[in-house]
């Protein structure tokens, strides 16, 4: 049935039929109307039985869901930013712990400078945990990805991320085909723990493991994932047959068909890159996209085959690593090694910039044309950096950089939460 | 692969780690010698049988006391304790009252009729026991159990020697002698009383004997020359006591002196005051403190109305009237007299000075030497006659019933030795349990129980018993007060404090056992033992 | 058990029993309902044999001590998420276990937080029989913990916290925690310079933070009364919701004491007053242990490295006297000398 829904209330509905059984709640924004949303269905009846616990920190969340999963229930939270960076130590124990918890992350950028607005380095942070991330493209897909999350977790026994732009999904509203309970009861069977803290049979889990076994147990993490990239599809196709539409999957395809150059990025941006690749290709440019939904595992094999034939990949990432760049660029090049494509990078959207159109088609023309350097910020307002750098270097004691580059373009720090 | 690879475990496999490869030192489970047990002259093993008394076992108890004193009953009331001397429970409150719940034991075996089975068959060798007082039953008693044969020969017209006597009724009713004594007989030992024995040779060579116990005691009374009248009568304290025994008419007149200061003395002088005296006054060359008499005996006649005149000795008699010096005490304690006179009016004196061996007997025993008028006998109780051993005052050692009761025992298991010609060696002791191994913490406080005492009216007229035995639960609180000293006595602490699970119970009275593969020597156990009985030796590499 | 009437008795049921008290461990004479779990041949042993604790190790002591109880008082039906520290690690050695209950570590600071989310998952799934045991040590819980912890006792989730305090952080090999009590060197607070140890007029009681939140059980325990800590862990099963337990457990290595001497020194700390023993309901203290034989501070201190560099050729009576003086303060403040409580 299509509702005119904001993101967070679908995702919250979506959630609550998914039927989680500890829901750990701490709030920060862009993720409070989720567990807003939880709240009520939880308060109201809605869903039940559900244990919806009101943490004291991200911390706390992540650890509630720990427990809660390793004694055999279906567990759920969600968090941004700070919060994930917060509860950072329990988010690799999760994984380490192979519990399938599935999380939210309403993606925001990272302080300092405190800053509530989209971009992708939270969970670029994590990317390395051991958990799966997956990167919702639209408000339908983010509702249909926790789905396809809880099913995917307990199958292989990790945990999952589900990445949703701050504001542009969690906050926009949009239709949304929302499934019933019946379809996902059909889908998504109860949990049915690998492990499991039973009086009845008692385990001992999270044992101390020295050299002799570490490295063991960690590539049977990576073979986890490794089979997840076969998994994935497998669990979309399915999606697919019950729910009647495409969500999920390794990533989407655009016009890559005859495509020269292909624009690959990660969450909603995909919808104002596809509609720059239309007018492009409307001028005759062979142009397309692809947008990466499943982050890890990476999907070396898959855009490999998507990109045969491709001269040049364009990476549109809303996350910098700092001193060397893009954080998805080196992973796409370690996937098309040998095969002659160049990659390069453009660092967009940071802390909430708007990602313009008409910019875009700026950075894709270069591109085409060969004049696309290897890394290209998006919109550098570079006259206010430099003036930042003579200030600091006429002045030992330059003060804060944030506030005297603020005060230098007049604006005042908005309200940050 | 059903479990998580390595971070999930199944439960107890830890003991795959044996952790007692770390150990230095290895905890030990050892009896230390209780110092009740180390002070008994009768060699009762005395927490033993307290250990089982606490359990309400009192059959089990009383035939632990059995094993090494027939007569606990006469003990519990007889014996001056050196036990209760010697134990460490002294120190935190009081000693447990070990004589008191002996005597519950002793008279609740009689009340219940409990009787001691011979455990050995017959060996067809018969024992000549001379003296059917403490020794000599003693003996008498474990030759029995040892499958013996054993006859005594006893002058009195009764057994029990000096316990039927010497000790007056009020601290050792004759009922129970006679019970005690009875059990004796009925194990098959046969007492022939009123034969005096004149001809020790003569008599062993008749009867066939295979060996012989002399214990005839020490009953002549010594006498002092005291030039006197004949307006008072002197008497020594042993006859006082027999005709009090015997229920005569005792004429002492209204005011009594009595000269001595060991238990005799003041036996006959609380004696005295039962018999009617009005005023008894015992005369002593030293001072209290140096008195040979038990101070619980001091301690009764005191409370009884006797009176003491300390530093005092009797030079004569005159008229009804006694002439007395003041003594002093000496740089080494000894009395020295002063010069100093004065006179004391009295009816009557008993002399109370100590008694002689009557060895008339024993003049054609060869080898057999006497010394200082006592038997001299080796440490196997055997005297300079083969095959004839002795014991009791007759030999050197202190004269109570309680060594008299544990002469008896040795002299029995040397004889058991000689008639099947080997030595008898003693088990090796073991190591003192002292006060600094008992770890005092766990011990509850527990003052100890007061015997009660009849009331002093009725002790002045009456040869009633004085002092009250236990009742059940008293006893029980008693024989639960004893620290068990150096003995493992169950209390599951080792079991509990072990980090390591490596200690496992055994089962009720088996104790427990260590598991060396995961004990680490922490030494926990032995450090929390509350009686000190687990010791920790350095490990051999 | 005897009732908490007038706000003064309190404890275990003391028998009265001459010859050892209730003081040891067992004791052959007693019915079996009225005995320790220690003394039960067919205890858990929840903790078992060949875990790599130290010798003599307090905390490994306390936490076979509390989860046997625990086990007994809830028919063997509990589940336990351990912080990390030395008890996680001295028992789970991969590929080696000593427990024998359901037990989950996770992370240091966060096992309050994973029990709540463990009594979550038991609640919704209708398993109303069992119930959840959070423990770690001193650091894991009074440090870094804390904020997990407070948040657990505030939402009054249905868990027993225990936490063992050795005093400082052992497995990392022996730094100060909140928990380190004036004058004791750690390597972080080395037994050197002008005034050598840890800082005076620092710390804090959590047991007293765990009463303000108003849960219904707070206490705290000792190693070397095995009863009281029996009976604290038994009646915590027998409530609902947040409890707290602070058992203190001497650590031979970080305390410098003799391994033989655990149970000694931890006895010293409760008979000098440094180590108040008392339980609380609702916020309000409700009971606490007499001393029962008080013995200077001195002679706790002395009976442990750590504290070495107070004594010697020059005593540093000024800091003997200051410690002595928190003693006294503890036992005014929890009546340890008043008449009328138990011992
Ligand atoms: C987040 C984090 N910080 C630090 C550590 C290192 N660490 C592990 S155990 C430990 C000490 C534990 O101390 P405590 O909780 O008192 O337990 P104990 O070992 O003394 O029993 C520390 C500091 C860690 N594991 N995790
Ligand atoms: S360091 Fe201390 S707490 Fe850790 S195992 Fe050793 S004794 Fe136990
Ligand atoms: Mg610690």
């Amino acid at each position: 049935m299509f509702r005119q829904l904001e993101g967070s209330q679908a995702i919250a509905e979506t959630v609550a039929m998914c039927r989680p059984e500890v829901i750990c709640a701490y709030p920060i924004t862009p993720q409070t109307h989720i567990v807003e949303g939880l709240a009520t269905l939880v308060k109201n009846g809605t869903l039940s039985p559900c244990e919806y616990i009101n943490v004291e920190s991200e911390f706390a969340a992540m650890s509630v869901a720990i427990g809660a999963s390793a004694a055999g229930a279906r567990a759920y939270t969600a968090t941004a930013s700070q919060g994930i960076l917060f509860m950072a130590e329990a988010v690799y124990n999760a994984s380490g712990l192979g519990l399938p918890i599935v999380m939210t992350v309403g993606n925001r950028a990272i302080g300092a400078p405190i800053n509530i607005w989209n971009d992708h380095t939270d969970s670029m942070s994590m990317r390395d945990a051991g958990w799966i991330q997956l990167y919702a493209e639209t408000n339908q897909e983010a509702a249909d990805l926790h789905i396809l999350a809880f099913r995917l977790a307990e199958e292989i026994s990790l945990p999952v991320m589900v990445c949703v732009d701050g504001f542009i999904l969690t906050h926009a509203f949009e239709r949304v085909d929302m499934p019933t309970q019946e379809q996902i009861d059909s889908y998504l069977p109860p949990y049915a723990p690998r492990q499991l803290l039973d009086v009845d049979e008692p385990v001992t889990i999270g044992a101390m493991v020295g050299p002799e076994a570490y490295t063991e147990v960690r590539y049977l993490a990576h073979h986890r994932q490794m089979d997840a990239l076969e998994l994935i599809p497998r669990l979309s196709a399915e999606f697919r047959e019950t729910f009647g539409r495409d969500s999920g999957g390794l990533l989407h395809t655009y016009r890559t068909e005859d495509a020269e150059t292909v624009v690959v990025s990660l969450g909603s941006v995909n919808g104002t890159i596809k509609d720059v690749i239309d007018e492009f290709r409307d001028e005759g440019v062979r142009i397309g996209a692809i947008s990466i939904c499943s982050f890890r595992p990476f999907p070396m094999e898959s855009l490999r085959v998507a990109l045969a034939g491709v001269r040049r990949v364009v990476t549109v990432e809303k996350s910098l690593a700092i001193g060397l760049g893009g954080n998805v660029a080196p992973e796409v090049r370690e996937a098309l090694a040998g095969m002659g494509i160049s990659v390069a990078t453009i660092i967009a959207g940071l802390g909430g910039r708007a990602i313009t159109r008409s910019s875009l088609r700026g950075v894709f023309r270069d591109a085409v044309e060969e004049r696309l350097p290897p890394l290209t910020f998006l919109d550098l307002d570079l006259d206010l950096v430099h003036r930042q750098l003579e200030r600091e270097r006429a002045d030992r004691r330059s003060g804060p950089a944030a506030e005297s580059m603020l005060k230098d373009l007049g604006a005042v720090a908005s309200r940050v939460g | 692969m059903k479990k998580p690879f390595a971070i999930t475990l199944d439960v107890g496999s830890s003991l795959a780690n044996k952790t007692g490869s770390w150990r230095t030192e290895r905890p030990m489970y050892v009896d230390r010698l209780p110092p009740c047990n180390a002070s008994c002259p009768s060699g009762e093993n005395i927490q033993r049988w307290l250990f089982l008394a606490e359990e309400g076992d009192y059959e089990g108890a009383w035939r632990e006391i059995m094993v090494n004193n027939p007569l606990p009953a006469i003990m519990g009331r007889v014996c001056y304790h050196p036990c209760e001397g010697g134990c460490n429970r002294a120190q935190l409150d009081h000693p447990v009252g070990i004589h008191a719940v002996e005597r519950f034991l002793g008279d609740e075996a009689i009340r219940r009729g409990w009787r001691v089975e011979v455990g050995s068959p017959p060996t067809g060798k018969r024992v000549l026991i001379v003296g059917a007082g403490p020794s000599g039953l003693s003996c008498a008693y474990h030759l029995a159990r040892m499958g013996h044969g054993v006859t005594i020969l006893e002058a009195g017209p009764m057994a029990g020697g000096m316990m039927r006597f010497a000790i007056p009724k009020y601290r050792l009713p004759r009922e129970i002698v006679d019970a005690e004594i009875q059990r004796i007989v009925e194990m098959g030992v046969e007492i022939r009383l009123n034969q005096k024995v004149t001809d020790l040779e003569a008599t062993r060579r008749e009867g066939g004997y295979d060996a012989v116990f002399l214990a005839v005691g020490a009953h002549i009374a010594k006498r002092a020359y005291l030039p006197a009248g004949d307006a008072t009568k002197i008497l020594d304290a042993l006859s006082l006591l027999r005709e009090a025994e015997r229920g005569e008419q005792v004429l002492l007149g209204r005011r009594v002196l009595i000269y001595g200061g060991g238990n005799t003395a003041l036996d006959a002088a609380r004696s005295a005051k039962r018999l009617g005296a009005a005023e008894t006054i015992v005369v002593y060359r030293r001072t209290r403190e140096r008195m040979p008499a038990h101070d619980e005996e001091v301690r009764e006649a005191l409370d009884e109305g006797v009176m003491f005149r300390w530093l005092t000795t009797i030079k004569g008699e005159q008229g009804g009237s006694f002439q007395v010096e003041k003594m002093a005490l000496d740089g080494e304690g000894r009395p020295q007299p002063t010069g100093e006179f004065d006179t004391i009016e009295a009816d009557a004196l008993v002399l109370a000075l100590g008694q002689d061996v009557d060895l008339s007997f024993l003049g054609s025993v060869p080898g057999l030497a006497v010394e200082d008028g006592v038997v001299r006998v080796g440490r196997d109780m055997m005297t300079g006659c083969r095959g004839v051993f002795a014991g009791g005052d007759m030999v050197p050692a202190e004269r109570t019933v309680t060594v008299a009761v544990g002469h008896g025992k040795k002299a029995a298991r040397n004889i058991d030795a000689f008639l099947s010609d080997t030595t008898y060696t003693a088990p090796e002791k073991h190591e003192l349990a002292t006060f600094d191994r008992i770890n005092t913490w766990y011990y509850a406080d527990a003052p100890r129980t007061m015997q009660v005492t009849l009331e002093r009216a009725r002790r002045e007229s009456t040869f009633e018993e004085v002092v009250q035995g236990l009742e059940e639960s008293n006893a029980l609180f008693e024989a639960r007060r004893c620290l068990s000293c150096g003995n493992c006595f169950e209390c599951d602490n080792c079991f509990g404090v072990c980090p390591d699970n490596a200690i496992s119970k055994l089962g009720r009275h088996n104790r427990y056992g260590i598991n060396y593969d995961y004990c680490k020597g922490c030494g926990l156990c032995a450090a929390e033992c509350p009686c000190g009985a687990i010791r920790m030796e350095p490990e051999s590499t | 058990m005897e009732a908490a009437t007038n706000g003064q008795t309190v404890g275990p049921a003391r028998v009265r029993f001459y010859q050892t008290g209730t003081f040891t461990v067992g004791n052959r004479l007693l019915d079996v309902s009225v005995q320790s779990v220690q003394s039960d041949p067919r205890r858990n042993n929840s903790l078992n044999s060949g875990h790599r604790a130290c010798q003599g190790c307090g905390e490994a002591l306390g936490a076979r001590y509390a989860l046997d109880a625990a086990m007994r008082a809830t028919k063997n039906r509990i589940v336990v998420a351990n912080a990390t520290g030395c008890l996680e690690v001295f028992s789970t050695p991969y590929p080696e276990s000593s427990w024998r209950v359901p037990w989950l570590h996770s992370l240091f600071g966060n096992a309050p937080a994973v029990a709540t989310g463990i009594a979550a998952a038991l609640k919704v799934k209708g398993k109303d029989d069992v119930r959840v045991v959070a423990q770690g040590g001193d650091g894991g819980t009074v440090d870094i913990g804390f904020g997990c912890l407070s948040g657990m006792f505030e939402r009054n989730d249905d868990v027993l916290y225990i936490c063992y305090d050795n005093e400082a952080y052992m497995n990392t090999g022996v730094q100060r925690s909140s928990a380190t009590p004036a004058g004791a060197k750690t390597n972080t607070t080395p037994g050197v310079g002008e005034e050598p140890g840890n800082v005076f007029g620092q710390g804090k009681s959590v047991p007293l933070i765990a009463m303000a939140h108003g849960i219904p059980y707070v206490a705290t325990a000792s190693v070397a009364d095995l009863r009281d800590l029996e009976y604290k862990v038994q009646k915590a099963m027998g409530l609902h919701g947040a409890r707290y337990i602070h058992v203190h457990v001497p650590c031979p290595l970080g305390w410098g004491s003799a391994p033989s001497d655990t149970i000694r020194v931890a006895r010293l700390a409760i008979e000098s007053g440094l180590f108040p023993v008392f339980e609380a309901e609702w916020g309000e203290v409700t009971g606490r242990r007499r001393i029962r034989d008080l013995v200077p501070a001195q002679a706790y201190l002395e009976a442990q490295g750590r504290f070495r560099h107070l004594f010697g050729k020059h005593p540093d009576t000024r800091r003997i006297a200051w410690i002595q003086d928190i003693a006294n303060r503890n036992i005014r403040r929890f009546g340890l000398l008043d008449e009328g409580v138990q011992s």
